[in-house]
């Protein structure tokens, strides 16, 4: 039989974060072989957290964004190439110019895409932007840069919110559409999210909460002018910034006979890719966005998280996993994210989704520093931060412990938390 | 197609810093002042692809870090 870490092939199918991670640790962990790395864009890996922020804001150029490679990867790149079918007897990747290839193990880190503006015509005008890769970055930056007269961002959630504030960093006129109670309140809830709303109208955003665009209107050239909004009224803009979240890449894997659809591509505790009867195929496995798996910190609920964080470790952990030097351990990785808006840092380590109750467990909304602590079922589940970021791995080592909730305070100065609803706008989708 | 081919000289070190990791100690602010900067509290910018010629206060920067959250590839001594 072959010794796969000294022959075998290893092919990881996309080229950013988790991917770049995942070929690292392969070697990491000793694995000799041949290994390639394919990526449908033409960049080398580069990280995307500046593309919504010091890119817009011209601080730093989009090519400077490629990421550190650290460890020797002696790989072969298909760059600018996507991978079209996957043909699991055969073992090999197919590729849109053609090409197959085969391998002994695939890292599947296909990641997600912007979800497009749902109408294609509106989509197509001149001045409606998505914001996802490079290349976006790049034009989103050269757009802001030539003085538009207002710019109008779809969608308050994280890209929406912080491209908000890189606008107001440049003085351009924003408008902040999102049909939602306030920004980021599917994720934080309706009281966090309010001071987020406080946040952005203070940096002068002119926010639009549980409002809807209706129809992005063109002129004659083909150039976005207007959109009509459900409430009946208008916003004059010339350049429409459209962030509805993502759409995970995994088409390229139909008819793979892998569990893979718009959740992601479904594994097990492991972080092998479970075919569509529920068995693992230990050829193959996923991470980062692209990835459902079942957290064990969460039940065993299936989850897949857009995090940074989460792109490098489950990279790591699916790179060991195919070098044959896992643990055995399920994948366990904390979730966590940040995100900065007009010089506030915001982060947030657990899940809050499902959460029945929350507490601010320090500081206070009208200092602009604070930690929230989210409760479910008597249990701390998650907590988020503004301007407070040292105290968040106390609550996370909380969390990890499935500590009571609200968290037990011990001092005589201090009153007792008072429990809040978290009041999240509407059920929680499976996400 | 091959391994890329190795970067020019000169050309720039990459460096990322875990943002979940970073607790705004600003030690690297410090380090090297042309490089990391705080906007308030604790939001750190950084340049991603400082020049050859800074590696030294870059490396200072990596290495004062309290929680080491700053990873440098440097073309000429990689797997940092």
């Amino acid at each position: 039989m072959k010794n796969i870490n000294a022959e075998g092939h290893a092919v990881v199918v996309g080229a950013s974060l988790a991917g770049l991670r995942g070929a690292e640790a392969l070697r990491r962990a000793g694995f000799a072989g041949r290994l390639t790395l394919i990526g449908d864009e033409p960049d080398r890996p580069y990280d995307r957290p500046p593309l919504s922020k010091a890119v817009l804001t011209g601080d730093i150029a989009p090519e400077a964004t490629t990421l550190p490679n650290l460890h020797a990867l002696d790989a072969e790149w298909r760059l600018g190439v996507a991978a079209i079918g996957l043909d699991r007897e055969a073992r090999e990747v197919r590729l849109a110019d053609g090409a197959t290839l085969s391998y002994d193990r695939l890292l599947i880190a296909t990641g997600s895409r912007a979800r497009p503006w749902s109408n294609p015509t509106e989509a197509g005008l001149a001045g409606v932007h998505t914001l996802r890769g490079r290349g976006d970055a790049a034009a989103l930056r050269r757009a802001l840069a030539a003085g538009p007269k207002r710019v109008l961002i779809i969608g308050a959630g994280f890209i929406g919110c912080e491209v908000a504030a890189s606008c107001r960093a440049l003085e351009c006129a924003v408008t902040l559409i999102d049909p939602g109670p306030a920004p980021l309140a599917r994720i934080l809830g309706q009281p966090v999210g309010e001071i987020v709303a406080a946040l952005h109208r203070a940096l002068g955003v002119d926010l639009r909460s549980r409002t809807k665009v209706a129809r992005l209107i063109g002129n004659e050239t083909g150039q976005v002018v207007r959109a009509n909004l459900d409430d009946g009224s208008e916003v004059e803009t010339d350049l429409v910034v459209v962030a509805l979240g993502a759409v995970r890449n995994t088409e390229w894997l139909s008819g793979s006979g892998l569990d893979a659809g718009p959740g992601g591509v479904v594994c097990d505790e492991a972080g092998y890719a479970l075919d569509t009867e529920g068995r693992p195929d230990g050829a193959i496995a996923a991470a980062g966005d692209v990835a459902r798996f079942p957290h064990p910190l969460y039940d065993g609920r299936p989850v897949s998280l857009e995090h940074w964080g989460h792109a490098v470790a489950q990279g790591e952990h699916a790179g060991r996993l195919l070098a044959g030097a896992a643990t055995g351990a399920a994948y366990a990785e904390m979730p966590a994210f940040w995100s900065s808006q007009g010089g506030v840092t915001i982060k947030s380590v657990g899940l809050t989704e499902g959460a029945d109750a929350m507490v601010f467990a320090q500081g206070s909304p009208k200092e602009g520093r604070f930690v929230v602590v989210y409760g479910a079922k008597g249990r701390c589940i998650a907590a988020l931060s503004f301007d407070s970021g040292r105290w968040l791995p106390a609550y996370a080592e909380l969390i990890a412990a499935h500590a009571p909730f609200p968290p037990i305070r011990v001092g005589v100065d201090l009153h007792g938390l008072a429990v809040l609803q978290p009041g999240f706008p509407e059920e929680w989708t499976s996400s | 197609m091959p391994d890329l081919p190795p970067p020019p000289d000169g050309s720039p070190l990459r460096v990322t810093v875990d943002l979940n990791r970073c607790q705004a100690y600003a030690q690297c602010c410090y380090a090297a002042p042309e490089h990391f900067v705080l906007h308030g509290r604790e939001a750190l910018f950084y340049d991603p692809a400082p020049s050859a010629s800074d590696r030294l206060s870059i490396e200072r920067a990596r290495v004062s870090c309290p929680v080491q959250a700053i990873r440098v590839e440097d073309p000429e001594r990689q797997g940092r």
